[in-house]
């Protein structure tokens, strides 16, 4: 007897949102179907890795994940140039940490100079991340959304706290935005709706329903996103339907394996390979729960998730 | 599939006689399709509805265990395919490849491997769970020799045969008599031999199919062959075909009570690059593999798979968590500190480990929040001055410690002055925010 294959029909689909201009332009989302279940629909764009970089010099990271970066971390534009040209990113994440009052409390119009250079001096597309201090982040994405007009980039971001004043400084300058809440459907799905109730068009948003790193709450973030695509293909769930965002670097990258010594913990295995691996399997285990854009930060990590992906498709 | 209540009731005796225990037939019926009654309490039900019942109420994923004694691996007995709905019910297992083409050293070097391969992590012992032999010379003699060092050396581990030759596999599979391998390499040319092989040594039958139609074929012929217990390989190989076969697979038995592949899966990762091998290993453990065959495990690799397996197979409704009470670590004395933190088991483990590597021995006071973090625990209203300060008193801790002193996770700084007030003659002093810092704030104190 055959097998008769119980393949779905989704009533819904992942909105496809394209970032940057020109021919380096990239889309991410568009398929009717669940992740990577390209046997019963269609999966036009594959996942997007934006590659991190700072406005300053990343200090805090393990040595695993700076090394790579040492020549070119000094300086934001030298940094995304050696992303595009060496490491061919196909997009940018500039995360401008050093605006945080905590950090190196950098004005919008420090950030802004920065951004103009980074623009200035890559082709591919850019993400603009501010340090996620709700009320700084307002001042310094309203600046720099202006300062990146036209150039269709992600502006992120907004949260319940500052959404109101960040969606409308991406909508008056034609970017997309990030919609970031914390690992609860509801809670995300109600920013959305507040954001399109402002007039911001539902197709250039992203929504994060935040990340967490493998073994760090991983199964939250996983299930969360599964739930959302769920609720925007067999519900056709309008506020849904976004591309979902892994910003997996950042919770990768401060935990204990990523960083402690294999002479302390020698049944951990070589430190430098579990890192890798802790930020490639991450982003790996998102994308099979939803992620279609992921922010990492270790060239062999994306490597690798790069390659996973092209046997994905 | 379940049966109806009243699919149920047309394969009873319909005479109302109340042996059961219900007042009808209908009402029994009724209770058996809700799992309340078993269908022995009827004396007069037909040995024919029995076996219609009995296939009918078996779970759609045959549970199988494999190997034998402590490290035996359970398979199967799903009934989800999204872990939001219901708990996961039994982890992937991980198999390493050996080939009987390598050498006895590195065999045995391999077995070391597999048996040291075992960590702790959040309380629970990790390991690679079982070893595949691979029949790749294609010779028999050689297959039973390297069978011979595997059960040598690594007598416990739980075994996999992979060859389609029967007479390899019946020399291999005997070595490992009472404890159920897995014989892997049943396909369409050799079923009959390789099913009469395995029902003769009780082991698991791998089915190696090229495709689903061919391998729901296979299954039936197998099952018709008295085969019960079988685990499946659909031929999928690249992380595209894994994910739409184990799919495929999943939802027939599942939603459409497909019973020729209501069987757990083996799954082929082997990549030359062990990293990539290890991300197409993630695939299999998000999407419903059983096993899945690795090349290489290294350490660094093992423990990020462990960790990804344990969190995907946790119970989505409650959050793992540890038992209320004051734990000690080292040998505390009546002067030593006195640290209270939530019994979520992630908290537990990562604040209990930085105490550990401070050496100074303390106590810890875990508080049942419902296996929420702290924050989490604090901002869900489970974390109070009150309730924390109830717990101190209950637990009885105060007669053991010499100065009364309860060191908070920085984190929950606020509820420091409630609890002064909540807990006369105490002293709360805040500790650090991130739990890696507790060694250095010990040093300083
Ligand atoms: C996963 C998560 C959840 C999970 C629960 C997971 C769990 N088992 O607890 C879910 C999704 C269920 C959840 C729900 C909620 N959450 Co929540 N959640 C998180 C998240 C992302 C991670 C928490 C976690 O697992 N941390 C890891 C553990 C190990 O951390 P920890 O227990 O704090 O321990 C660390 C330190 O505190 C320290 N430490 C611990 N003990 C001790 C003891 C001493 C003596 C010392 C010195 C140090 C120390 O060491 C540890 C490592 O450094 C955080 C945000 C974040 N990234 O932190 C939000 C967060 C904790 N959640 C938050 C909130 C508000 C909620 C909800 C109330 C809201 C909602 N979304 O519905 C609910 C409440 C739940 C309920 N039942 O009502 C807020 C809390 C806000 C605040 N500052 O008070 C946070 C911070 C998110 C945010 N930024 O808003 N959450
Ligand atoms: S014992 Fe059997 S026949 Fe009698 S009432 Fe119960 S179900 Fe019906």
């Amino acid at each position: 007897m055959a097998f008769t294959a119980p393949k779905e029909t989704y009533s819904g689909k992942v909105y496809p949102v394209t970032i940057g201009t020109g021919d380096k332009a990239v889309t991410c989302g568009g398929e009717n179907v669940l992740p990577f279940h390209s046997f019963e629909g269609i999966t036009p764009s594959r996942p997007v890795i934006a590659i991190e970089i700072q406005d300053v010099p990343p200090a805090d990271w393990p040595d695993t994940v700076r090394k790579p970066y040492d020549a070119v971390s000094g300086d934001p534009v030298s940094w995304a140039k050696f992303c595009q040209d060496e490491l061919k990113a196909k997009a940018l994440a500039l995360r401008l940490v050093g605006t945080h009052p905590d950090r190196e409390n950098r004005s919008p119009a420090d950030a802004v100079k920065t951004v103009k250079d980074v623009l200035a001096a890559v082709q591919v597309p850019l993400i603009i991340l501010g340090s996620n201090h709700a009320e700084k982040d307002t001042s310094v994405l309203v600046a720099v959304a202006e300062a990146a007009k036209d150039k269709n980039c992600i502006i992120g971001k907004a949260q319940e706290a500052n959404y109101k004043t960040i969606a409308a400084a991406s909508m008056a300058n034609n970017h997309k935005l990030i919609a970031m809440s914390e690992l609860d459907i509801n809670l995300s799905k109600q920013l959305n709706i507040l954001i399109t109730q402002m007039g911001f068009d539902k197709e250039k948003i992203i929504t994060d329903p935040m990340c967490s790193a493998l073994g760090y709450g991983i199964e939250y973030t996983y299930s969360v996103m599964e739930r959302i695509r769920l609720a925007a293909l067999t519900q056709n769930d309008v506020t849904m339907q976004q591309p979902l965002l892994g910003d997996v670097g950042m919770y990768v990258w401060k935990i204990k394996e990523a960083s402690a010594p294999e002479a302390d913990l020698p049944q951990w295995g070589a430190l430098e390979e579990r890192g890798i691996a802790w930020e490639a399997e991450t982003a790996a285990a998102l994308m099979i729960a939803g992620a279609g854009l992921l922010i990492m930060r270790h060239p062999r990590a994306i490597k690798e998730v790069e390659n996973l992906i092209d046997e994905l498709v | 599939m379940a049966l109806s209540g009243v699919e149920i009731f047309k394969l009873l005796p319909k005479t109302n006689c109340k042996k059961c225990g219900s007042p009808t037939c209908l009402a029994f019926a009724m209770k058996l399709a809700q799992r309340q009654a078993s269908i022995d309490a009827c004396p007069d039900v037909s040995e024919e509805a029995k076996k219609i019942l009995g296939e009918a109420s078996a779970p759609p994923i045959r549970p199988i265990t494999f190997g034998a004694g402590e490290k035996a691996v359970k398979m199967g007995e799903e009934t989800v395919l999204f872990r939001h709905d219901k708990k996961f019910v039994n982890p992937s297992a991980f198999a390493v490849e050996i080939k009987d083409t390598l050498s006895e050293d590195e065999i045995a070097k391999i077995c070391q491997q597999v048996i040291d391969s075992e960590i702790d992590r959040v309380g629970q012992k990790l390991r690679i769970d079982a070893i595949m032999l691979s029949n790749v010379s294609g010779d028999a003699g050689k297959l039973e020799a390297a069978a011979k060092v595997v059960a040598a050396k690594a007598a416990v581990v739980p075994v996999i045969i992979s060859t389609t030759n029967p007479q390899a596999a019946e020399a291999a599979v005997k070595l490992f008599a009472d404890k159920r391998p897995i014989l892997y390499g049943a396909n369409t040319s050799n079923a009959d031999a390789m099913a009469a092989i395995a029902k003769a040594h009780k082991a698991v039958l791998g089915v190696a199919a090229n495709g689903l139609d061919e391998l729901s074929g296979l299954t039936e012929k197998i099952k018709g062959l008295g085969v019960a217990d079988m685990v499946l390989d659909s031929g999928a190989r690249k992380a595209k075909e894994i994910i739409e076969h184990n799919t495929l697979i999943r939802r027939a038995a599942i939603k459409k009570g497909d019973k020729t592949v209501g069987y757990p899966v083996i799954n082929f990762m082997q990549r030359e690059d062990s990293l990539l091998e290890g991300l197409l290993a993630s695939v299999g453990v998000a999407k419903y593999a059983s096993i899945i065959v690795m090349s290489g495990i290294e350490k660094w690799k093992n423990l990020a798979l462990f960790t990804l397996r344990q969190n995907i197979y946790t119970d989505p409704q409650v959050p793992m968590q540890v038992e209320q009470k004051i734990y000690h670590i080292g040998e505390p004395k009546p002067e030593s500190p006195l640290f209270i933190t939530t019994n979520f088991s992630l908290t537990y483990f990562i604040v209990s480990g930085e105490i550990e590597n401070s050496k100074v021995a303390s106590r810890l006071a875990v508080m049942d929040c419902e296996g929420l973090s702290v924050l989490t625990a604090w901002a869900a209203g489970k974390f109070t001055a009150s309730k924390i300060a109830q717990f101190i008193q209950e637990s009885g801790v105060e007669k053991d410690v010499a100065n009364k002193e309860l060191i908070l996770p920085g984190y929950v700084a606020i509820l420091s002055g409630a609890l002064e007030e909540k807990l006369p003659g105490w002293k709360i002093t805040v500790g650090p925010r991130e739990a890696n810092t507790i060694p250095a704030f010990l040093k300083t104190r």
